[in-house]
């Protein structure tokens, strides 16, 4: 089988997000492999075991993502490939991205394509099913179960906490929910061998893209953090006078009866 | 020069660190507590290749280097005290006397299956009478009919009731100038005549396996010995040397989580109407042991470069073991004193790291037979 996962680089869970002059500050952050991209890449290695075939490891991203493919290839992946965007690119959003991944692989007959559900940076969710549009495939979201039988997929789907159950054929793009698998830590060996592997480099030019092909159709207006959560008030008193103060202050101070 | 770690080296450093957050630390406290030694936690490390990473891949290993190794160790150390001693003395103490003295015969059978994370290893050195003065070993060792005839005793053997392979140190002869001949041989654990008990309560590192292993005419074949039959002091000075950075690294990463645990803690407890990272006495202390974490770190990759690089690093891996388990005591002590009350409750495991970082000064030389060595590179 040959299969891809895409997958991208997203701030440490443990880094605090700070901004300045309206952008965040990405300054010695420590990045990761974004979390549901790691179920991708875990799904992607054990449907490999199972069939046969293999995983190709795709970001679009710049020169510090190699860290991450590196380590998918660790895990087991067989090759990356990192689209370079960083001397092209100013700026760029969903539609940038997955029109810059499907120019990669429209001719790559992939029978299986797996992504995160999100990434935990931007949250949209959108790259996967854009790809999969692009490239007239089918394409399931928030997948927990994946077993493969020839050309049929039978998936457990999440949806908001149910499970639905399909059929689907291949080719197929899925984006991977929490609960699909218990993504492996790369081991030693797996860490050695990772620098052996095939890492390729492309840039837009490569892919036939230029600048303007790629204009982002979303603008970022304006970038700013959550208002800190102001300190709460306590009520005293007798119950019934506590229910008159806070009918009172809902109506005349917050108006919102 | 370069204080990066290379990709493969920050690689492993997040591995391990994952590993030790989600799988070893939720287990610290009952480790400690119950002084439970945690078999199927070494199971995993073993799979996972950790327990060869200095070695090459012929030999079960992963191929990496001393360096990536002592990270490994640091990062272990940082969350368990007592998991990051009984790797560190699995080994720099357990396989690598093989893999440096060992026949291509001994390396297939023995060192195989421990670089493999197979079995565990052990290394008996210290006897009641001989610790620091390991010339002192009474252990003896008789050449029958192509045999060893092992009698005597071993004490504090780290990991020995779990181990598969005991390298133990015994008197072989008389040199001509009346100094004992002392050489090391390998022991399998099933021998008979080998009896091994766990005595001991300890302060510290409690879920650390620490065994008395008694020889009673302990018979093996002489093809078990290990390295050259008169350099058997030499090769375990060696041994010892390499086993150093290990315990430093160790130590490292008890430091490393005493400041996090205690910058912390400054930081959201409030005294006097303010937090009481606020006040100069607990910054200078904060101030004090970030610094003296950073230049123990310096000082243990320097020596593991060292070694990476086939240079001279007696010296240096006794500087780095001598100040970083130094350290790793005074940074839990402060600790603790920033705590107040709440450090010297176990809930809060400042006081751990303490009993832990405490045998540091004490096994692989003491921070005294540290010195000495240090004096003697000096020409003293
Ligand atoms: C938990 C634990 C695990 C261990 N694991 C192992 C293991 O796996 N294998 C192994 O072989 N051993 C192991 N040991 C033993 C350890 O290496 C010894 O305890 C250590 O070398 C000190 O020896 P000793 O206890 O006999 O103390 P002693 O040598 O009796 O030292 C007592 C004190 O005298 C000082 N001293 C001794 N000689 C001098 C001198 N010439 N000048 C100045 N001061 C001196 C020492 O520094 C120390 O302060 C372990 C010990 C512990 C506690
Ligand atoms: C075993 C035990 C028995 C005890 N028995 C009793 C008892 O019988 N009765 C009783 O009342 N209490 C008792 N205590 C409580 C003890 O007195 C307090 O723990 C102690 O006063 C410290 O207070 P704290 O723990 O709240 O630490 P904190 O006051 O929070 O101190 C934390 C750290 O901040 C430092 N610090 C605080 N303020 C400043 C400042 N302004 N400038 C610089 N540094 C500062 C402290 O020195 C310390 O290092 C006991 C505690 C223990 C552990």
């Amino acid at each position: 089988m040959n299969i891809y996962v895409l997958l991208k680089k997203t701030f440490d869970t443990e880094e605090k997000i700070a901004v300045t002059n309206g952008e965040i500050d990405s300054d010695g952050v420590e990045y990761i492999i974004n979390p549901y991209d790691e179920y991708a890449v875990e799904e992607a290695i054990k449907q490999r075991d199972a069939h046969g075939g293999e995983v190709t490891v795709v970001t679009v991203g710049d020169e510090d993502s190699e860290k991450q493919l590196r380590t998918a290839l660790a895990m087991g992946a067989d090759k990356a490939v990192l689209i370079n965007t960083e001397d092209d690119l100013e700026d760029g959003d969903q539609f940038t991205t997955a029109k810059i991944l499907e120019a990669y692989l429209e001719d790559k007959e992939a029978d299986l394509i797996l992504a995160g559900n999100v990434a935990i940076d931007e949250a949209s969710g959108q790259v996967g099913p854009r790809l999969a549009e692009r490239l007239g495939i089918a394409c399931v979201t928030t997948i927990t179960g994946l077993e493969i039988d020839g050309d049929l997929a039978k998936i457990d789907k999440d949806v908001e906490g149910d499970v639905e159950k399909l059929e689907v054929n291949l080719p197929l793009l899925v984006t991977c929910q929490q609960g699909l698998n218990d993504p492996r830590y790369p081991s030693l060996p797996g860490i050695m061998k990772a620098k052996k592997k095939p890492l390729e480099e492309l840039e837009i030019d490569d892919l036939d893209l230029e600048e303007d092909d790629l204009e982002p159709k979303t603008k970022t207006v304006d970038i700013f953090l959550p208002p800190e959560k102001e300190a709460g008030r306590v009520l005293e008193g007798e119950i019934a006078d506590q229910v008159k103060e806070l009918v009172s202050l809902l109506r005349n101070e917050k108006k919102v009866l | 020069m370069d204080f990066e770690l290379s990709k493969e080296q920050t690689m492993i450093r997040k591995m391990v660190r994952d590993f030790a957050e989600n799988v070893i630390k939720p287990r610290t406290v009952e480790i400690d507590t119950q002084a439970k030694f945690p078999l199927d936690i070494f199971k995993q490390m073993g799979e996972l290749g950790l327990m060869g990473i200095p070695f090459p891949e012929e030999y079960g290993g992963s191929g990496g280097d001393t360096l990536s190794y002592a990270v490994a160790v640091e990062e272990i150390g940082r969350v368990c005290g007592s998991t990051g001693l009984s790797y560190a003395a699995n080994v720099s103490l357990g396989a690598s006397p093989i893999y440096y003295f060992g026949t291509e015969e001994q390396k297939q059978h023995f060192l195989k299956p421990i670089a493999q994370g197979k079995v565990l290893a052990s290394f008996g050195l210290t006897e009641p009478n001989a610790g620091s003065d390991a010339g002192g070993t009474k252990t003896t060792a008789i050449l029958q009919n192509d045999e060893y005839v092992i009698n005597g005793e071993k004490c504090f053997i780290t990991n020995a009731n779990y181990a598969d392979t005991i390298t133990v140190t015994a008197v072989t002869g008389k040199r001509p100038d009346g100094k004992n001949i002392i050489s090391a041989i390998l022991v399998p654990a099933n021998t008979k005549g080998l009896k091994i008990t766990s005595p001991y309560d300890k302060m510290g590192v409690r879920g650390s396996d620490t065994a008395e292993i008694i020889l009673d005419n302990v018979h093996v074949p002489k093809e078990n010995l290990l390295g050259d039959p008169e350099k058997g002091f030499k090769q375990f000075l060696y041994t010892l040397d390499g086993g150093r950075i290990s315990i430093a690294a160790l130590g490292l990463g008890i430091a490393q989580a005493s400041l996090e645990k205690a910058l912390a803690y400054a930081k959201e407890r409030s005294q006097f109407g303010k937090s009481i990272a606020n006040f100069q006495a607990i910054q200078f202390k904060l101030a004090d042991m970030a610094m003296e974490v950073e230049l123990a770190r310096n000082m243990v990759y320097k020596a593991a470069w060292l070694k990476d690089h086939n240079k001279p690093f007696t010296k240096e891996a006794a500087y780095a073991k001598l100040f970083a388990t130094e350290t790793a005591t005074r940074a839990a002590n402060q600790a603790i004193q920033i705590h107040g009350g709440y450090g010297y409750m176990r809930e809060y495991e400042v006081e751990r790291y303490l009993r832990d970082a405490k045998l540091l000064e004490i096994g692989e030389g003491t921070s005294e037979v540290q010195r000495m060595v240090i004096a003697r590179q000096l020409g003293c």
